[in-house]
C-alpha cells in the first residue's frame, strides 16, 4: 500500500516538473499536431507527382495520346525535352523518368513491326523506380491497346483482373501517414522524457534526496514510468481523436479501446528502455547520442516506414524483440483493419513479454547504479 | 598605495533593476573610491551579486548609469573596451571554471580569451599557480578540486590579464578557515605587487570585512551605510562589525533576533544515536575517509570541522547509506546502516551541501511531497507542514518556486524538509553556508531547541568557528582522518590556543606539515610583465580567442570519450542498420488463393503467380469469412479470388472476372503488390493465348526497353547508402554540437562569455570547429564503409563529395548551434535537435520520395533544408559519375546556408544576461 501511495505521489511530482518546462510542452504538442499533419498532408505513400519527361521523336496522334495520359496526381505534366537533354536532366535529378518514343512508332506499331519504347528510369530513386516502371507500363499498354484497337483486330482472352484495394480504397497517404507519425511520436517522447527525467534528477542532484527517504529503486522507477506514459497516452490520444480523425479525416475501423490498451502495454517497454538509457549515459549529451542511435533503428525499421517483408530475414528478426514492431503491427490491424482482440493478442502477448524484460533490466541496472549517481 | 583617489573607479546613478515583479535593487546611487579594498556586505538576497552582475557588464542594465573606468556599461563599445580591465569572479565554487579541464588548461583558455601569446601565457601562468599553491595540482581536473582550491583557480583565471577592477563575490564562501587565510594573504600581496588595482569583494563573513578598506552595506536593494568599519561600528555603536550590521538593518529585519544562548545539556547516558567503528571510504586509489570512528549520544550536537574535500561529507554520506563504506561498520539507533533499511531512514533527516530539492515545484508543493513520502498521517499533514512553515517563516514564500529564493532562505526550506517527519536524527552537511549572520543566529536556536527540547540528535558540519563552539562536542578533520575530538572548550584549552579558529588552524598546519609552511616562505617577487596587447586585442576579430574556445570544446570533448565514442560508432552501426535494412524491393508477399473453380486451369494461374519471386503461397483459402479474417490479421497481403466455372466459361469465350484483394493498410506495399500482380496476369494472358492459338502470334504490339540507369540491377544498397550518408551527417553532428552553448547556460560558465573580449562570432565558430572535425571523421568513416564493405561503386569526383560533406557538416552543427542558443534546458535542446533534424532529414529530403514529390509544408522544408541538396551531391557523386560542374547548382544552397545560419545564431545569442 505504501509501495502504490509513493508511486503514486512521486509521478506526481513528475507530472508538475514536466509542466513547468514551457518549451517541452510546445515541443510536445507540436510533435503530435504539426508535425502530424505536415507529414500526413506533405509526404506521399504512393506515385505521387513523379517528374517525368518524354522525347516524342513521332510526333503523331499516339505520341500525343501517351504524353497526355500522364497527369497529376501521380506524374508531373511531362516535360517534352530533345533527346540530348536526356543526360543532364536525369543526372541533376530534374527527371525520374524520361521516355523515348522512337520516330514513325505508330506507324510501325499498327504495321505490326513491334516498334520499341525506351523508358529510362533513375534507379537511385529506387521507390519511385518500381512504382513508377509498374505505372508507366500499364499506362503504355492501355494507351497503346486502346490506339490499336480502332485499327486493328487483336485477339486477347477475356479474363479480367478486377483489383479491389481493402482497408484503404484509395491508398491514400494521409491515412497512413498520420497514424504512423503519430506512433513515431509515441516512440521518441516515451523514450526521451524518462531518460530525460533520470539524468535531470542525476544533474539537479535530487536523486540524492530520494535516496535518503524511505523509497525503493523500484517506486522510483515505476513513478516516471507511469507518469510519462500517462502524459504521452493523453496526448496521443488526443492527438487521434482530434488531429487524425478530426482534422484529417481519417477513418479510424477498429475499436480505439483496443488501440489504447496496446499502447499502454507498448509504453511500458518504451518507458523502461528510457529509464536504462537513462541509467546508461553520465549527462544529457550522451543521453541525446545514445538515443539517436536506440531510436532509428527502433523507427525505421520497425514497418512503419517501409514494409517488414523487404528487410532481410536477419533484421526482420532481430526487429521482433523490439517493441515497435509489435505495436506497428497491432497498430495497422487494428486502426487500418478493424482487427479485434482475437487477431492482436500475439502482439499483445510479446509486447508483455518485452516490456516485462526491459523493465526487469531497467531496474535491476538502476539498483545497480543508483548509489554511483550521487 | 598612497596615489589619490582622483576620480571614483565606479560611479552608479539611480540604479534599478527588476526580476519580474521583485526589484533586486532600487534606485540606488553610490561612488567606489579607486585603488581601495572594497566591500559590499548584507543580508542573503539584497542584490549584492545583482550589482557586482551589473557593473561587470555581465547582466544588462535596465535603468540607470553606471560608469566603470571612466565610461558608460550601457555602452557596447566601452564594455568592450574595458573589458580587458575588469575581472570578475562569480559566487558558487567554481561557476566560471571548465570541470573536466585540468587546472593548467582552465587558465591557459582565459589567457588565450584576453589574446595573450603562448611566452606570456606560460610565464604568467606558472607565476599565478606558484602563489596560490596550486603548481603540484596542475594536471588535475577542476572537478576534483575542493571548494577552497576552486575558489583559488578562479582567482588564477581572473588574474591572468592585470585587472585593474577585481571583482570577488562570495569568493570564500563554504571554504575552510585555513584556506581562507591563504586566500586573504594571496589578494594581499597581489595589491602590494599591482598598485591601482581596486578589488570589490562581497562577504558573509564579518571578520573578513573588518579589514577591508572601505564598506558598502545593503539591503533590500537600498544601501544602507558606507564609510570604514570603524566608521561602520561608530554609527551604529556597536563593538563588532557583527553586531553593527545588525544594528544598521531595520527594525522589521531584525526583530527577534536575540544573542544565542545554550542550555547546558543532560547527558542521557548510554542511549546512542550515531555509532561509527574504523570507517573507511576508499574511491579507487583515492583514500576519502580513513578508519574514522565516532560515538555520538542522543539530544546531543556534534560539530564537523575540516578543511575542504577532508571527508566529512563522505563521512555524512556512508551514516545516511547513501554511500557502502569500504570497511567499517556504521550504527544509527543500534542499527547497523543498511541501503535496504527503510525503516531507519525514516528515523534520520539529511540535508545535503548542494541544494537537492525540486527547483520546478513550490515551497509548498516540496513540503507536502516529503510530508507524503514519509507517510505522515493524513490527518495531521496540513497541520504539520503549516507549522514547518511557520517554525521556518516559510509563509511569504508558499507558492514561490525555490530557484527565486535567496540561499538563506533555500537552505531553511531544506532543513524544513529534512524534519518535516520528526526525526530522531538530523545530518546536516555545511546547512548555513552563505548564509548571512541573523539567518544563522535563526537557524542556531531552531537546532538548539531540538536537540534541547525534543531530544533530537543533531551532526552537523560547518565553517564557522562561531558555529562550531556552539555545538557540545566537535571532531577535527583532515584528510579523511579524525585528528581531535571533543568539547570546543577543551580542544582550545589543549592545543595552547586562545580561539579555537586559531586551534584549528594549529591543527591543520600540523598535519599537513610543511605543505603550508613552503607557502610563506618562498614569495617570488613577481614582476608580471605588463601586458600590451589586451587593448588591442579588445578590438576587431582575434584568431586567439576563437580558438580558445575550439580548444576548451575540442578538450571536452576528447575528455568524454564515451561521447565521442557513440558519435563514431553509432555512425557506423547506423550505417549497418539502415544499409542493410532498408530496401525498397518488395518480396516474399504472402498470398492466398480462394479457388471457387479447383480445376487445372484456375491451379495454373494460382501457380503462376507462386513461383515468382515476389510471392509466396501461403494455404488456400475456403471461405469469404476466411479470406476476411486472414486479411484482417495481416497475414495476407493479397487474396485472388477465381470464380466457379472459370475453365468451362473461358472455353466458352465468355468473360471472366479474376478478384484481386489487396491490403491497403500500407499504401507503398499495396502499390508494389498491384503492380507484380498485374503483370502477373499480363504474362500470363499472354501465355494462354500463345499456347492456345495454332498461328504464330506476336508478342505484342509494342516493346518497352527499360532502361534502369546508375544502378543497374537495381539493387537497394547501392540507392540507399548515398541517402543515408546526408542522414547521418545531419543528426549525429548537429546532436553534438546541440548541448555545446545550453550546457554552458545550465552550468553558468555563459558567463565568460559576457565578462571577456570574446565575440559572439568567435564564442560560435570557436565551439563549432571541433565539432565540424569529428563530422567530417565521421564521414570519411561513413565513405570507407560504403565504398570498402558495402561494395557500393563510387563512381563521381571525391573531391567535389569532400566539398560538399564539409559544408553540409558545418551547415548541420550550426544548426545544432542554433538550437543551442535558442534553448534553455539541456532536455529541451535534445528535444529540438530531435524534431529538427530527424524528421526533415528522413522524410523530407528525397531519401524515398524526391522533394518533388511532396507538398505544402514537406515542400518548403525540403526545398530549405540543407539535407536534399547534399543527397543529390551524394548520388551524384556516388551512382552518377559527377563532379563539380555538374553539381554546382546543389553545391551553391548549401554554402549560401552556412552564412545564414551562423548569422542567426550569432543576432540571437546575448552578449550580456537579461
Amino acid at each position: 500500500m505504501e509501495t502504490l501511495l509513493n508511486i503514486y505521489y512521486l509521478g506526481i511530482k513528475e507530472l508538475r516538473s514536466l509542466s513547468r518546462d514551457t518549451m517541452m510542452l510546445v515541443m510536445i504538442v507540436f510533435s503530435f499536431t504539426g508535425q502530424v499533419y505536415l507529414i500526413a498532408t506533405g509526404v506521399p505513400q504512393s506515385l505521387h507527382k513523379a517528374p517525368i519527361a518524354i522525347v516524342d521523336e513521332d510526333r503523331s496522334p499516339l505520341s500525343h495520346r501517351i504524353i497526355n495520359a500522364f497527369y497529376l496526381p501521380y506524374f508531373l505534366t511531362p516535360v517534352i525535352i530533345d533527346q540530348y537533354e536526356t543526360d543532364h536532366g536525369m543526372d541533376v535529378g530534374l527527371y525520374s523518368f524520361v521516355l523515348d518514343i522512337p520516330s514513325h512508332f505508330q506507324r510501325d506499331m499498327l504495321a505490326g513491326r513491334q516498334p520499341a519504347l525506351q523508358l529510362n528510369i533513375d534507379a537511385t530513386r529506387i521507390s519511385q523506380a518500381f512504382i513508377g516502371n509498374s505505372y508507366i507500363q500499364t499506362i503504355l499498354n492501355g494507351e497503346v491497346n486502346a490506339f490499336a484497337q480502332g485499327h486493328r483486330a487483336i485477339v486477347t482472352l477475356p479474363v479480367e483482373l478486377e483489383i479491389r484495394t481493402r482497408f484503404n480504397p484509395n491508398l491514400s497517404s494521409v491515412w497512413f501517414g498520420s497514424l504512423m507519425e503519430v506512433i513515431n511520436s509515441i516512440t521518441t517522447l516515451s523514450i526521451i522524457l524518462t531518460g530525460a527525467a533520470l539524468i535531470r534528477e542525476r544533474e539537479h542532484g535530487t536523486i540524492e534526496h530520494l535516496l535518503v527517504m524511505p523509497l525503493t529503486p523500484f517506486e522510483i522507477m515505476s513513478a516516471k514510468v507511469w507518469s510519462m506514459g500517462l502524459v504521452v497516452v493523453v496526448v496521443a490520444t488526443a492527438s487521434i481523436i482530434f488531429v487524425v480523425h478530426g482534422l484529417l479525416e481519417v477513418p479510424i475501423q477498429g475499436s480505439l479501446g483496443l488501440f489504447i490498451l496496446g499502447m499502454l502495454l507498448h509504453l511500458f517497454a518504451t518507458t523502461s528502455l528510457g529509464i536504462y538509457l537513462g541509467t546508461l549515459a553520465r549527462s544529457m549529451p550522451q543521453l541525446g547520442l545514445l538515443m539517436l542511435i536506440i531510436l532509428l533503428p527502433l523507427q525505421m525499421l520497425s514497418g512503419g516506414m517501409t514494409p517488414r517483408e523487404s528487410m532481410p530475414a536477419l533484421v526482420q528478426n532481430i526487429m521482433l524483440a523490439a517493441p515497435t514492431t509489435h505495436f506497428v503491427s497491432l497498430a495497422q490491424a487494428i486502426l487500418y483493419r478493424g482487427a479485434g482482440f482475437g487477431i492482436v493478442w500475439v502482439d499483445f502477448l510479446a509486447l508483455i513479454g518485452i516490456g516485462a524484460v526491459f523493465f526487469a533490466l531497467a531496474l535491476n541496472r538502476f539498483r545497480n547504479t543508483i548509489s554511483s549517481m550521487v | 598605495m598612497n596615489t589619490p583617489a582622483t576620480a571614483p573607479v565606479v560611479r552608479i546613478q539611480n540604479l534599478s533593476l527588476r526580476y519580474g515583479e521583485q526589484v533586486a535593487l532600487d534606485n540606488l546611487n553610490l561612488d567606489l573610491p579607486a585603488n581601495q579594498m572594497l566591500g559590499l556586505i548584507g543580508p542573503d538576497g539584497v542584490g549584492k551579486s545583482s550589482l557586482m552582475s551589473l557593473l561587470t557588464g555581465a547582466r544588462a542594465i535596465q535603468q540607470g548609469k553606471i560608469e566603470v573606468l571612466g565610461g558608460d556599461m550601457a555602452d557596447a563599445r566601452h564594455r568592450r573596451a574595458v573589458c580587458p580591465r575588469i575581472a570578475y569572479m562569480p559566487q558558487g565554487l567554481g561557476k566560471n571554471l571548465y570541470l573536466t579541464l585540468s587546472v593548467f588548461e582552465n587558465v591557459d583558455f582565459f589567457g588565450r580569451l584576453f589574446g595573450q601569446q603562448q611566452a606570456e601565457r606560460e610565464q604568467r601562468i606558472a607565476e599565478l599557480l606558484k602563489s596560490t599553491n596550486l603548481e603540484s595540482f596542475r594536471d588535475r581536473p577542476a572537478g576534483q578540486l575542493s571548494g577552497g582550491m576552486k575558489q583559488k583557480l578562479g582567482l588564477c583565471c581572473a588574474l591572468i590579464h592585470d585587472p585593474d577592477l577585481l571583482v570577488l563575490d562570495e569568493p570564500t564562501t563554504g571554504v575552510d578557515p585555513l584556506s581562507r587565510a591563504q586566500f586573504w594573504e594571496l589578494i594581499a600581496r597581489l595589491r602590494q605587487r599591482r598598485a591601482g588595482m581596486s578589488v570589490l569583494v562581497s562577504t558573509a563573513y564579518m571578520d573578513e570585512a573588518e579589514r577591508f578598506d572601505w564598506l558598502v552595506a545593503m539591503d533590500a536593494g537600498k544601501i544602507l551605510a558606507t564609510g570604514t568599519a570603524t566608521e561602520l561600528r561608530e554609527q551604529a555603536k556597536a563593538d563588532s562589525l557583527e553586531e553593527a550590521f545588525i544594528l544598521l538593518l531595520p527594525e522589521a529585519k531584525r526583530r527577534g533576533h536575540k544573542a544565542i544562548v545554550i542550555p547546558p545539556r543532560q547527558s542521557s547516558g548510554a542511549d546512542i544515536a550515531i555509532e561509527a567503528h574504523d570507517l573507511s571510504m576508499r574511491f579507487g586509489e583515492f583514500l576519502a575517509v580513513d578508519n574514522v570512528s565516532l560515538r555520538i549520544e542522543r539530544g546531543e550536537i556534534f560539530g564537523f570541522l575540516g578543511s575542504n574535500g577532508c571527508g566529512k561529507s563522505t563521512t555524512m554520506k556512508m551514516l545516511t547509506g547513501l554511500l557502502q563504506p569500504s570497511s567499517g561498520t556504521a550504527l544509527l539507533f543500534g542499527q547497523v546502516v543498511d541501503a535496504g533499511n527503510l525503516a531507519t531512514r525514516k528515523r534520520v533527516g539529511y540535508m545535503s551541501q548542494a541544494f537537492s530539492l525540486y527547483s520546478e515545484l513550490t515551497v509548498k508543493q516540496n513540503l507536502e511531497l516529503h510530508a507524503k513520502l514519509f507517510h505522515l498521517p493524513a490527518a495531521d499533514m496540513s497541520d504539520r507542514v503549516t507549522e514547518m512553515a511557520q517554525r521556518f517563516q516559510l509563509d511569504a514564500v508558499l507558492g514561490t518556486l525555490p530557484d527565486a529564493l535567496p540561499l538563506g532562505i533555500r537552505q531553511r526550506l531544506s532543513l524544513a524538509v529534512a524534519m518535516i517527519h520528526r526525526p530522531d536524527l538530523l545530518i546536516l552537511d555545511e546547512p548555513t553556508s552563505g548564509v548571512d549572520p541573523i539567518e544563522r543566529d535563526r537557524f542556531w536556536e531552531m537546532m538548539i531547541e531540538l536537540s534541547r527540547n525534543d531530544q533530537v540528535t543533531i551532526f552537523i558540519s560547518t565553517h564557522f568557528m562561531n558555529e562550531a563552539e556552539r555545538c557540545d562536542r566537535i571532531s577535527l578533520m583532515h584528510a579523511g582522518k579524525v585528528l581531535a575530538s571533543d568539547t570546543p572548550a577543551a580542544l582550545v584549552k589543549d592545543s595552547g590556543h586562545a580561539s579555537l579558529e586559531e586551534a584549528f588552524i594549529g591543527y591543520l598546519q600540523k598535519a599537513s606539515g610543511d605543505e603550508a609552511a613552503a607557502d610563506t616562505s618562498t614569495e617570488p617577487a613577481v614582476v608580471v610583465s605588463p601586458q600590451t596587447q589586451a587593448a588591442q586585442a579588445a578590438a576587431g576579430f582575434s584568431l586567439t580567442r576563437l580558438y580558445s574556445y575550439t580548444l576548451r570544446e575540442a578538450l571536452e570533448l576528447r575528455r568524454d570519450p564515451i561521447r565521442a565514442s557513440i558519435a563514431l560508432v553509432g555512425t557506423l552501426f547506423l550505417m549497418f542498420t539502415f544499409g542493410y535494412g532498408i530496401t525498397m524491393d518488395v518480396e516474399d508477399l504472402r498470398f492466398a488463393v480462394l479457388d471457387r473453380d479447383q480445376t487445372t486451369l484456375s491451379n495454373n494461374y494460382a501457380l503462376d503467380l507462386g513461383g515468382s519471386r515476389y510471392f509466396l503461397s501461403r494455404p488456400p483459402l475456403a471461405d469469404y469469412a476466411e479470406l476476411d479474417q486472414r486479411m484482417r490479421s495481416g497475414e495476407l497481403s493479397l487474396a485472388l479470388e477465381i470464380p466457379p466455372h472459370f475453365a468451362r466459361d473461358l472455353e466458352r469465350g465468355n468473360q471472366v472476372k479474376i478478384g484481386a484483394w489487396i491490403d491497403g493498410a500500407m499504401p507503398t506495399r499495396a502499390e508494389n503488390v498491384i503492380g507484380y500482380v498485374q503483370a502477373m496476369h499480363q504474362g500470363w494472358l499472354l501465355e494462354m493465348a500463345r499456347s492456345r492459338s495454332t498461328t504464330q502470334l506476336p508478342a505484342g504490339l509494342m516493346k518497352i526497353e527499360t532502361r534502369f540507369r546508375y544502378n543497374a540491377d537495381v539493387k537497394s544498397l547501392p540507392a540507399m547508402v548515398p541517402a543515408v550518408i546526408p542522414i547521418l551527417l545531419m543528426l549525429i553532428p548537429a546532436m553534438l554540437s546541440a548541448l555545446s552553448v545550453v550546457r554552458e547556460k545550465e552550468l553558468g560558465s555563459i558567463l565568460n562569455l559576457y565578462v571577456t573580449p570574446v565575440t559572439k562570432f568567435e564564442f560560435l565558430v570557436g565551439k563549432q570547429l571541433p565539432y565540424i572535425a569529428v563530422g567530417m571523421l565521421n564521414f570519411l568513416l561513413l565513405s570507407i564503409l560504403a565504398i570498402f564493405v558495402f561494395g557500393v561503386p563510387f563512381k563521381g569526383s571525391f573531391l567535389t563529395l569532400t566539398v560538399a560533406a564539409l559544408l553540409y557538416v558545418t551547415a548541420s552543427t550550426g544548426i545544432g548551434l542554433l538550437i543551442s542558443t535558442l534553448t534553455n534546458s539541456q532536455i529541451a535542446a535534445i528535444f529540438a535537435t530531435f524534431l529538427a533534424t530527424f524528421i526533415p532529414s528522413t522524410r523530407f529530403s528525397g531519401m524515398i520520395d524526391p522533394v518533388s514529390s511532396l507538398e505544402g509544408g514537406a515542400r518548403l522544408m525540403g526545398e530549405t533544408f540543407p539535407g536534399a541538396y547534399f543527397l543529390t551531391i551524394c548520388r551524384g557523386t556516388f551512382s552518377k559519375a559527377l563532379g563539380f560542374a555538374e553539381l554546382g547548382p546543389s553545391l551553391w544552397p548549401l554554402a549560401l546556408a552556412i552564412p545564414i545560419i551562423v548569422g542567426l545564431s550569432v543576432l540571437l545569442l546575448k552578449k550580456q544576461e537579461r
